[in-house]
């Protein structure tokens, strides 16, 4: 692997701690997704750790490449508007699937359990 | 490139490695599809993270725009299977 050029000492740290911090919220929200025990507690998660974790990682690739110099910043914003914007679009459709299936599945409870009873 | 730099990018490269296997457990366990489905969104989501990183690590721009269309066609995909868990047909 190529060692890319010396950036100063500011950004450098910047950049290592914004990706550790980044890496670690996306780390917990990922635990969490684990642990939690029903379907409507897991979602919530994920997307609020992936979030912030996007965009912290997303952060510390703008302040390196930047300070590299090799190329524009605006590239990483994209995918920062992008995350910010889908993952609640996601999470609401697929809150509402769960919701629609868990109701339909009740009423084919309930209608099961009337024809057992008579 | 000094040590804190190097160091940070395997240890997040670490972090990210386990979260992904955490939601590949949600992927292979989960109870409903509807976990599936948020294990997988959950995955793609971390892939894209690990792809960014690398692109710190190499220095070079093309892991960007690879992350970029991990992301748009994760989107794309998770939506089309949140489609398909409420109606029972992608188009309709």
């Amino acid at each position: 692997m190529s060692e890319p050029a010396e950036i100063p000492v500011l950004a450098e740290t910047l950049t290592a701690a914004l990706l550790f911090f980044g890496a670690v919220i996306t780390l917990i929200g990922a635990f969490g997704l684990v642990r939690l025990p029903t379907f409507y507690q897991r979602v919530h998660a994920p997307t609020l750790g992936m979030t912030l974790g996007a965009v912290c990682v997303a952060l510390a690739s703008m302040i390196y490449f930047s300070a590299l110099g090799t190329r524009v910043v605006v590239h990483e914003v994209l995918i920062v508007i992008f995350v910010l914007f889908t993952t609640p679009i996601t999470l609401l459709i697929l809150v509402r699937a769960a919701v629609v299936r868990d109701r339909s599945e009740q009423s084919g409870l309930a209608r099961s359990t009337e024809r057992t009873e008579r | 490139m000094s040590d804190l730099l190097v160091w940070s990018i395997i240890a997040a490269q670490i972090l990210l490695g386990l979260a992904m296997a955490c939601s590949v457990f949600r992927i292979l366990a989960g109870p409903r599809a509807q976990d599936r489905v948020v294990g997988f969104d959950s995955l793609y989501v971390n892939a894209m993270l690990l792809l960014l990183t690398y692109g710190i690590r190499s220095g070079s721009s093309l892991y960007f725009e690879a992350a970029l269309i991990v992301a748009l066609l994760g989107f794309v995909s998770t939506v089309a299977l949140a489609k398909f868990l409420l109606r029972g047909e992608v188009i309709e």
